[in-house]
Order: structure tokens, then C-alpha cells, then sequence
């Protein structure tokens, strides 16, 4: 799906080619393909149309941010805004002052209620909370088996007063064991029903209503369709929803019913269930949802981490160095650590798509420690010393080697490796200054996708450990700079 | 009302599936009304269509698809006002489903041969409560039904079952929470046999289709029915719940290269939801839809008839 939408959108621009800000007619081409994507996630039509009429608003006009292309900038817009949607903290459970705190999970049959009343307890007693069950599901046959399986399974206790009393009851009951055994919190099991079943929304309203839940939160499929707004809106009127758990997110589904209950209701997402294991409920993380709903794999993340992390100016600054043969093992060590605060290096490389296979296939190893091991090495060095490595002679070599535990050979090689790199950097800086739209200038400008990575590509040192030579690793870096001549 | 002017049902739909429509109908139903009381076809007709076709979660592709159709014979001049536009939808609309229904395989029922009906599907679609309607449906028809409880994953699914069939009065095949369905299932086969039973429906757990190895389970109980009869299963039903999105193209899909699945079985139709996700199924993978439930009750239930679920769905009349 990653590739359809990237794709589309990246044909788009190239019919319209490129331009230093987002035109209107740029913009509602792109959106269109957005539009579509947005329903294929199965995100509610009207939601999806106030939402493309918020994307357009904030995209025209916008500058194409150097380091992405306009596709990739219409995205990075999409997600935000998404993400902004879907609410761009997380909302933890609220408990009450007095315990115990009493949470009513809602929904519709086969939204996987039952299963996650087991999850939320076994997820808070892990938290040290000692919480109470409660089966009030007295319709589908055997619901209340279901829940007592699942409590023995666990050691959770389950309270029940079987089929046949009133589910009222039976909760306000178990509410009144949970305040005299010491339980909290209270988590109920309700009924699946429709939102048009008026017996037995009333029944859920009478139930607030005794025990004054201090959660209520509606257990959704992230597989339903147009639905989950009706569905959402009315247990919302009949309830005050204070939130959502969205579930079977191990599959498939992109889960857009989710983006369209926060939408049209508001309330924040607080979980979400990825299986049947009692351990898979997860904390809510916007942006990875967004990413999902949008079909994207992680290269949005990459987007979103490279426009965080890198300042731009300072970006320009350092290709501008670059291309002068004036840069140092001080910008060096700059560029390394904006790289490294995204994330662990071999992690962001299988981002790029293709990339992750490429490593795979070459049986690329790059690890984090090696990364380390520079950074440590530059660390040890006086800042004289990194401007100007060349007065790094042998003593000062046994001096930076015993600080940043490494062997003299390592930081001889560093050196080495960086000198060479400075010579050809200065060397492509000469040719690239002649021609500057030619292709030289062009494989430096890779950066224009992601700014940090032509000294992390361009550099010997990373990739190979300088004491321990891989081979295998130099002909990984040998490839990822075709990777990046054809992904011009 | 200005319907039954223009709509004569052709055939009378079923009273469960009209009581169970009726709700599905009566939001779009207003719409529908005023969508073709507009004088004359244009963009914003067709806007509106796809509006509404969306929200019925019949997805982007097959939408267009029927739009391009309708757009087509207006260009022809067959469809010269909003009367005949809305005429010439719902021809398209049952047209679609009745292609995927040509590909349905005539269920024979045999004395001393069971009918084997596998029911699939992922978690929460209603398959046990679906299982209790089909046998309600065969024991109506005179036939005698064993039902095989082969979901011992989620707790308490047995449980449901066997409760069923005391409901019924339909013996059950059972094991213990946790054992190997393909085992239940061979007991079922043999029990079926033995006590020549006409019916024999099998549940199994819910799995979500991005499950291989749960999918690959699926196709080793087809391998073990099929060692009893050969021509077994007689229908694969993947068991699909009207507030389904588009994700329900991807696990026909996938349910299909595991278990072979033959027809769809639409469930949760007493909602509001429409099920138009069984449009999307009939038109990109040519499954038919062979039954429709409509609420909790075992009567709850209808063979599938497109003219009757196109008509109640988006063209019903308000009075009834």
C-alpha cells in the first residue's frame, strides 16, 4: 500500500514537476490519491472530506521543504494532520478518588469485549492494581463462561451471579465486594449489542447510572467499515463514551474506523488489541496509526524523524563544508549524533525502502557498537584536535585510544578513513562547483532526501569497524551509494 | 410513497430479511428519496451516489465500477432522468451479485453421504451463532443435523456450542478445551457416519487471516474431512459481519486460498450497517453471498435473494 500511495502521489508531481512551493493544482491532484486511500482504510466518507478540506487549507502555498520532495511533502502534511486527529498525546486511564475505580467496556458483538476486560485486568495487576472482574454479559450463551475460563487461566478473579439475575445487580453487587475486599479496579463485561437495541442500550444506561463508572470505553473492531461512526455517535449520546479501545489490529485492516470515531466523537484512544493473548493490549501511539491508516510502512516515520531532527540550516552549513573540503571530525561527530537521535542506525536504514532487503541480501552488518566506537574516539579528542586532526600524532593517538577504550590501530584507521573522505569530498566539491546540476552534484544531493545521510554514506569509517575491516561491509556501502544514484 | 411508484419488487423479499432491513434502510432511505427527486442527472447526482455507496462500505473500486456503468448508459441515452438513474443502479447493483451467484455449486443433499458445511472466519463475526441458524435452517427442511465444536481455542467456545444444540435439540461433537481440531473434526466425520446424518456443521475458532499457521490449520481439517468423503467439504462458509470494511476483501482473499472458501455467509444485517463489502467480494473475487443473518434468534435467517437484498437495502419502501 506504501508503494500505491508514494507511488501515485510521486507520478502526480512528476507530471507537474517540481516547484519550490505547493500549488493549488499540485495540492487537489495529490489529494486525490490521499482522498482515496483515506477510504480504502475504510475511514468515514464525511470524515475523510472535512479532512481534505483541512490538508488542502494548510498545504497550498507551503514550501517544498528542501530535504523532501513534494510528495513526500503532502505526506508529511497528511500524517501530521492525522496524527493531530487522532490526538497527538496519550490519554492514560483517569481513576477515581474514591476506589474503586469502576471501567465499563462497550460495544458491539464481536468487537472482542470479553477478551479485553481479561487483557486490562492482566495488563493492571502488572501496574500492581488488584482488580475485579465482572461478568454482566448475560445473553450470548456462555459469556460468562468465557470470562470464568479466562479469569482461572489467569489468576484474575471473576465475579458472576450466573444468567439469570439482572446484570444491574450483579454489578452493583460486585462494585460493593470490590469496596469491602479491597479490589480496584472494577472491570465490567457488558453485553455486545446494537446501538438501535434500545432494551439493552437502556440496560447500559442503568447501569451508569447505579455504579457511575469513572471509564467507559467503547471496544471497537478496527475492521469496521463506515459503521463505526453510527455505532460510536449513539453509544456516545446514550453514554458520555471517556474513551476507546481499538482491537484485532493484528491483522490486516488499516483501522481508519478509528481515525473516524475520534473524529466524530472525540474521545481519546487508550488501547489498542494486538491478539488473543491476554498480554496483547498496547498503549495508543498516534503516529503509528496514522502510518497505518495511511498504508506507509515506517518511511513516513523516517520522514517525520529526518524533518525533527535535522536542522535545516545547519544541514546546508555542513554540505556547504562539505563541498569546500573544510569538514571537520567536529562537524563529523555533529552529523553522527543528529543521525544517531533517530534511532538505531541499522533500524533506519531498513526504512528506506528497498533498503532493508539490500541489507539483507548482502548480509550487511552495521552495527550500533561501531557507531559507538567512533563517537567514543572523537570524544576522547581535544577540540583542537578535531579541527585540525593532522597534529594527532602517537602519543596523542595512545592518549585518545585509552580514552575511548579502543586500540591505537582503531583510531589510526579513523583518521586514515577520514582524511580520505575529506580529499574526495574536496575533490567532488571542485567538479560539483563546474557543473553544479550535473550528476556528482546530484549524488550529493541525495541529502535532499535525507540530509544526514551523505556523511554517514560518504564516510569510511561507518560501516566498518576500523580495527576489525568487514568486507562484506564495504561492499554494503559500495551498494547503498548506487541505491542512491537510482533513487535520483 | 413515491417508490413503490417506480420500484415493483419482483420477487417478495423475506419477512426476516425485511424486518431485519428495514433499520438498514431507513437513514439512506431519506436520502435515496431526495437524491433522485432532482430534476435532471448530473455531477452532483452522481457525487451523491458515490456518497452514499461509500458509506455503505461497497469501497472505492466497486464503487466506481458501478458508477462507470450507470455514467455509460447515460452516454448511451438509455438513462435520460433521476427516475430511470435510479432504475438502471439497481439493475447494475443485482446484476453484480447475481454474476458471483452463477458461480454458487448446487448443495445436493444426499441420504447416508453427510453435507459437510465448514464455517470460517475471523474473530467475532457471529460464526456459532451462525452455526445454530443453518442447523435451525436444515432441521426446518427435514434433515438431520450433528454439529463439531472444532473452535477449542476461545474459552468457552464449546460452551456456546453445546448450548446451542441443547436449544435445538442437536447432539454436538466435542473434546476438551485446547485439543487438536483436525481430532474433533475426524471424530465429527465418523460420528456423522455412523449415526447417518444428513448435516454436518463444523465450527471452528475465529483466526484473523494474517495468521498462516492458523490458515494452514484450516487446510489440514479440509485434508481430514475429505479422507471420509472426498467431494467433502460441500460448502466453505466464511462468515462476514455487515459492519465489515474493506479489510473483509482481504480476508475473503485469504480464506479462499486456505480453505476454499464457496460461498459468504452476511451477517449482523439488523444493524444499521449494509454489508456492502459482500458487493466488493461478489465483483473482485466472484464469491457469492449464500445466506443473511439478521438478529440473534436461530429464525433469524434467510437464503440470499440480491433483487430482495438490493431492494430492502437502498430502494425499499418506507410503509413496510
Amino acid at each position: 500500500m506504501f508503494e500505491a500511495l508514494t507511488d501515485r502521489l510521486t507520478q502526480v508531481f512528476q507530471r507537474i514537476g517540481r516547484k519550490g512551493r505547493l500549488t493549488e493544482e499540485d495540492v487537489d491532484e495529490a489529494l486525490r490519491e490521499v482522498r482515496r486511500a483515506l477510504l480504502e482504510a475504510d475511514v468515514h466518507y464525511t470524515v475523510v472530506r472535512d479532512f481534505i478540506a483541512a490538508v488542502r487549507e494548510r498545504a497550498i502555498g507551503e514550501e517544498v521543504l528542501r530535504s523532501l520532495t513534494p510528495a513526500q511533502q503532502v505526506i508529511a502534511i497528511v500524517h501530521q494532520e492525522l496524527v493531530r486527529v487522532l490526538g497527538s498525546e496519550r490519554v492514560p486511564l483517569q481513576w477515581a478518588s474514591q476506589p474503586p475505580t469502576i471501567i465499563m467496556l462497550v460495544g458491539l458483538q464481536g468487537s472482542g469485549k470479553t477478551t479485553q476486560v481479561a487483557k486490562l485486568g492482566y495488563h493492571l495487576r502488572k501496574e500492581g492494581r488488584r482488580p475485579l472482574l465482572v461478568a454482566a454479559d448475560i445473553y450470548r450463551p456462555a459469556a460468562v463462561e468465557q470470562l470464568r475460563t479466562l479469569g482461572k487461566q489467569h489468576d484474575l478473579p471473576v465475579y458472576d451471579e450466573g444468567t439469570k439475575a439482572d446484570p444491574v445487580e450483579t454489578v452493583k453487587h460486585a462494585v460493593k465486594v470490590a469496596r469491602d475486599q479491597g479490589y480496584n479496579p472494577v472491570i465490567i463485561d457488558t453485553a455486545g449489542r446494537l446501538q438501535i437495541d434500545e432494551p439493552m442500550m437502556q440496560e447500559l444506561e442503568r447501569m451508569a447510572e447505579a455504579v457511575r463508572p469513572t471509564e467507559i470505553l467503547l471496544v471497537a473492531d478496527a475492521m469496521t467499515g463506515q459503521e463505526a461512526v453510527n455505532v460510536a455517535k449513539e453509544f456516545h449520546r446514550r453514554l458520555s463514551l471517556t474513551g476507546l479501545i481499538l482491537t484485532k489490529l493484528d491483522g490486516d485492516a488499516r483501522g481508519g474506523a478509528a481515525l473516524s470515531i475520534r473524529a466524530v466523537v472525540g474521545v481519546p484512544i487508550k488501547f489498542i488489541g494486538t491478539g488473543e493473548r491476554v498480554d496483547a493490549l498496547e498503549p495508543f501511539y498516534p503516529d503509528r496509526l496514522a502510518t497505518r491508516i495511511l498504508g506507509m510502512g515506517d518511511v513516513l516515520s523516517l520522514i517525520e524523524k529526518a524533518q525533527q531532527q535535522i536542522n535545516q540550516e545547519e544541514g546546508k552549513k555542513l554540505q556547504e563544508k562539505l563541498l569546500a573540503g573544510t569538514f571537520d571530525l567536529e562537524d563529523f561527530l555533529r552529523q553522527l549524533q543528529q543521525v544517531k537521535k533517530m534511532g538505531p542506525l541499522t533500524q533506519l536504514l531498513e526504512m528506506i525502502p528497498g533498503m532493508g532487503q539490500l541489507l539483507r541480501q548482502q548480509q550487511v552488518q552495521i552495527s550500533d557498537d561501531e557507531y559507538k566506537r567512533i563517537e567514543a574516539i572523537i570524544l576522547s579528542m581535544t577540540p583542537e584536535e578535531r579541527r585540525n586532526p593532522d597534529i594527532i600524532n602517537y602519543s596523542r593517538r595512545r592518549r585518545i585510544a585509552q580514552g575511548s577504550g579502543t586500540t591505537i590501530a582503531e583510531v589510526s584507521q579513523l583518521l586514515t578513513q577520514f582524511k580520505q573522505m575529506q580529499r574526495m569530498m574536496a575533490e567532488l566539491g571542485q567538479l560539483a562547483a563546474g557543473r553544479s546540476r550535473g550528476p556528482l552534484r546530484g549524488l550529493l544531493g541525495a541529502g535532499n532526501a535525507f540530509p544526514s545521510l551523505p556523511g554517514l554514506d560518504g564516510f569510511p569509517g561507518i560501516g566498518t569497524a576500523p580495527a576489525r575491516p568487514q568486507p562484506a561491509a564495504h561492499h554494503g556501502r559500495h551498494q547503498s551509494k548506487k541505491k542512491k544514484k537510482k533513487r535520483r | 410513497m413515491i417508490f413503490s411508484r417506480f420500484f415493483r419488487r419482483r420477487t417478495p423479499p423475506s419477512p426476516q430479511l425485511e424486518s431485519g432491513l428495514k433499520r438498514s434502510r431507513q437513514g439512506i432511505f431519506r436520502q435515496i428519496v431526495q437524491l433522485f427527486e432532482r430534476s435532471q442527472i448530473d455531477r452532483e447526482l452522481f457525487d451523491d451516489l458515490e456518497a452514499l455507496l461509500i458509506q455503505a462500505d461497497l469501497g472505492v473500486a466497486t464503487t466506481e465500477a458501478l458508477l462507470e456503468r450507470l455514467q455509460e448508459r447515460v452516454r448511451r441515452g438509455e438513462v435520460r432522468d433521476p427516475v430511470e438513474a435510479r432504475e438502471a443502479l439497481r439493475e447494475e447493483m443485482v446484476a453484480l451479485l447475481e454474476a458471483a451467484m452463477r458461480n454458487r455449486r448446487v448443495k445436493i443433499y444426499q441420504r447416508g453421504v453427510p453435507f459437510v458445511s465448514l464455517v470460517v472466519g475471523v474473530n467475532g463475526t457471529g460464526k456459532t451463532t451462525t452455526i445454530a441458524k443453518l442447523a435451525r435452517y436444515h432441521l426446518d427442511q427435514g434433515r438431520t443435523v450433528l454439529l463439531v465444536a472444532a473452535d477449542t481455542f476461545r474459552a468457552a467456545a464449546i460452551d456456546q456450542l453445546k448450548a446451542w444444540g441443547e436449544r435445538l435439540g442437536v447432539p454436538v461433537i466435542a473434546h476438551a478445551p485446547g485439543a487438536d481440531p483436525g481430532a474433533v473434526v475426524f471424530d465429527g466425520m465418523q460420528a456423522a457416519h455412523n449415526r447417518g446424518i444428513d448435516v454436518l456443521l463444523i465450527d471452528t475458532a475465529g483466526r484473523l487471516h494474517t495468521k498462516s499457521n492458523l490458515m494452514a490449520e484450516l487446510a489440514k481439517i479440509r485434508r481430514v474431512i475429505q479422507r471420509h468423503v472426498p467431494d467433502a467439504p460441500h460448502e466453505v462458509l466464511l462468515v462476514i459481519d455487515a459492519t465489515t470494511g474493506q479489510n473483509g476483501l482481504n480476508q475473503a482473499r485469504v480464506f479462499t486460498e486456505a480453505a476454499g472458501v464457496t460461498d459468504i455467509a452476511l451477517t449482523k444485517l439488523d444493524g444499521t450497517a449494509k454489508g456492502g463489502i459482500a458487493f466488493a467480494i461478489a465483483r473482485e473475487l466472484g464469491i457469492p453471498i449464500a445466506y443473511v443473518g439478521t438478529g440473534e434468534k436461530p429464525t433469524d435467517f434467510a437464503e440470499f435473494d440480491p433483487e430482495a437484498y438490493v431492494d430492502a437495502l437502498f430502494f425499499g419502501d418506507e410503509e413496510d
